[in-house]
């Protein structure tokens, strides 16, 4: 039996820069980044990818309280995702839901704010809060979303660092295709900008981006790239079976066409191409699909000096040199590293490509890389394009872990 | 201190774990949460911001005293004054 076919029928989302998809994508087209310098605990001034939605669009002041900046973003972007899908949520089964998100990493801002705390109580544990455990559990920003909207079907997160955007969708796919649920909101949220921890961590592995202009900081593919932007931000769709999305009438952005997840099993940290090209044959091969299928192929690359090498690498391993229709493109550039939302949030910012037939660049590339030199790299200004019918989606991860998506233009 | 000024400072704790609650007329002698939408866990916030912010501990066992603001007064007022005639 074919599998069901899954179609994306709603995209809410904050990014850097931009609070909905029109927002967003408007910026990528017209070269507009969302970087800005930001006080980290501990290390003064960092460049930092910072969200400036409202969260009282749809929380109370009390929840904003109680709660996380990840089960903020997440609240946000659900009820952005639903408003967008034009679903008649009042009347849709709340046990049928799944709420699927991805994360990077989850508990580190809520830990070191306590120990602050503390720390200005000579570290007496009697000041630590009791809202630290349920905002520390590793489900809180899909608890907190399943809360605001009543959700009482599956919500849980899904660990897998920054290829976590990606597996949201894949997680929802596969559960609508087992019949587990009936409808998704799936993607993924990241608040990591909130800890220093991950600043720290990253400054100490030589991959801590540095530039004096915040909107050049993020710059994959160029020479002078030295590190990772740290963003937050978050992008949640919903998905459909599509029988279901078409007997109500749905608007239809993308069909999913295929997808896969690997791991490199070779290093912490390390990208393995080898791995990497495994994953996005995978998924071409479950979408029966050629390379020179691919129109639009956006890239994980998060401007750390070898880490984009390795992307390239094996991105020339699967398209070689003749794949005419195949643009490459990258959407950190603009946004930063948005950890555990950034393939949900690269995703939608190329959705519109089905529409406007453009395909949004990568900014800040001066002095290209010739080991970043791929054919079909779209850089530093959109381009008018005669077809795109697909988009594949890369986003990898620390421990190995690697996420290919493809998602295809929707023909009945 | 007063009970006045205590049933002040409780109310201004309030204000600031239920920002959402109109506190303009809370009722003395009403039970709290028979008047404003606060949980167990915010009970748990009134607890720890008397001691965070005033020194003030609740055993466990008397968290029924703070009720309302009358019996809140009564139970904390005495609390504060021992604290302040200590220096």
């Amino acid at each position: 039996m074919k599998p069901a076919r899954i179609v994306i029928t709603g995209v809410g989302l904050t990014a850097p820069n931009g609070n909905t998809l029109p927002e967003f994508r408007r910026n990528l087209l017209t070269g507009v980044a969302g970087i800005e310098r930001k006080e980290i605990r501990y290390m003064g001034l960092q460049l930092a990818g910072v969200c400036h939605y409202d969260p009282l669009k749809y929380q109370k002041k009390k929840e904003v309280r109680v709660g996380t900046r990840a089960g903020s973003i997440s609240i946000y972007c659900a009820r952005e995702a639903l408003a967008d899908s034009g679903i008649d949520f009042d009347g849709t089964a709340k046990d049928r839901v799944g709420i699927y998100i991805g994360c990077t990493e989850h508990g580190n801002v809520e830990t070191e704010n306590e120990i602050y705390n503390i720390s200005k109580f000579n570290y007496d544990t009697k000041f630590w809060s009791h809202y630290h455990n349920p905002r520390t559990v590793a489900n809180n920003p899909a608890g907190e979303a399943s809360l605001n909207l009543g959700v009482t079907g599956p919500a849980y997160t899904i660990g897998a660092a920054c290829a976590a955007g990606n597996m949201g969708l894949i997680h929802a796919a596969q559960m609508l295709r087992l019949g587990e649920v009936d409808f998704a909101i799936c993607g993924g949220v990241s608040e990591s900008i909130h800890t220093f921890g991950i600043f720290a961590g990253f400054k100490s592995q030589n991959a801590l981006a540095t530039h004096e202009d915040p909107q050049k900081a993020s710059r994959p593919f160029d020479l002078a790239r030295n590190g990772i932007v740290i963003s937050e931000g978050g992008c949640l769709y919903t998905l459909e079976r599509l029988e279901d999305a078409e007997a109500r009438g749905a608007k239809i952005y993308a069909e999913i066409a295929g997808y896969h997840v690997n791991s490199d099993a070779s290093d912490y940290v390390l990208p393995n191409p080898i791995r990497q090209a495994e994953c996005i044959r995978s998924a071409l091969k479950r979408a029966s699909y050629t390379p020179r299928d691919i129109h639009i192929v956006n890239t994980h690359a998060t401007a750390t000096p070898l880490g984009d090498i390795q992307e390239c690498e094996a991105i020339r391993a699967v398209f070689g040199e003749d794949c005419p229709d195949t643009n490459i493109n990258n959407t950190k550039s603009f946004i930063g590293h948005a950890m555990g939302a950034a393939g949900a949030l690269e995703l939608a910012g190329n959705l519109p490509s089905f529409q406007d037939l453009t395909v949004h660049p990568s900014i800040n590339v001066d002095n290209l890389d010739p080991l970043c030199a791929l054919p079909g790299l779209v850089l530093n200004q959109p381009k008018a394009v005669a077809k795109v019918d697909t988009i594949l989606n890369n986003s990898f991860g620390m421990l190995g872990i690697n996420s290919t998506l493809i998602v295809k233009r929707f023909v009945a | 201190m007063t009970k006045d000024e205590c049933k002040k400072v409780v109310l201004d704790i309030i204000a600031d774990i239920a920002p959402d609650e109109d506190l303009s007329n809370v009722k003395s002698d009403v039970r709290l949460r028979d008047q404003l939408q606060l949980d167990s866990m915010d009970f748990l916030d009134i607890v720890m911001e008397l001691r965070k912010r005033h020194g003030i501990e609740v055993p466990e066992a008397e968290y029924v005293q703070l009720a309302s603001l009358a019996s809140s007064a009564d139970y904390l007022t005495p609390k504060f004054n021992a604290l302040a005639a200590k220096g």
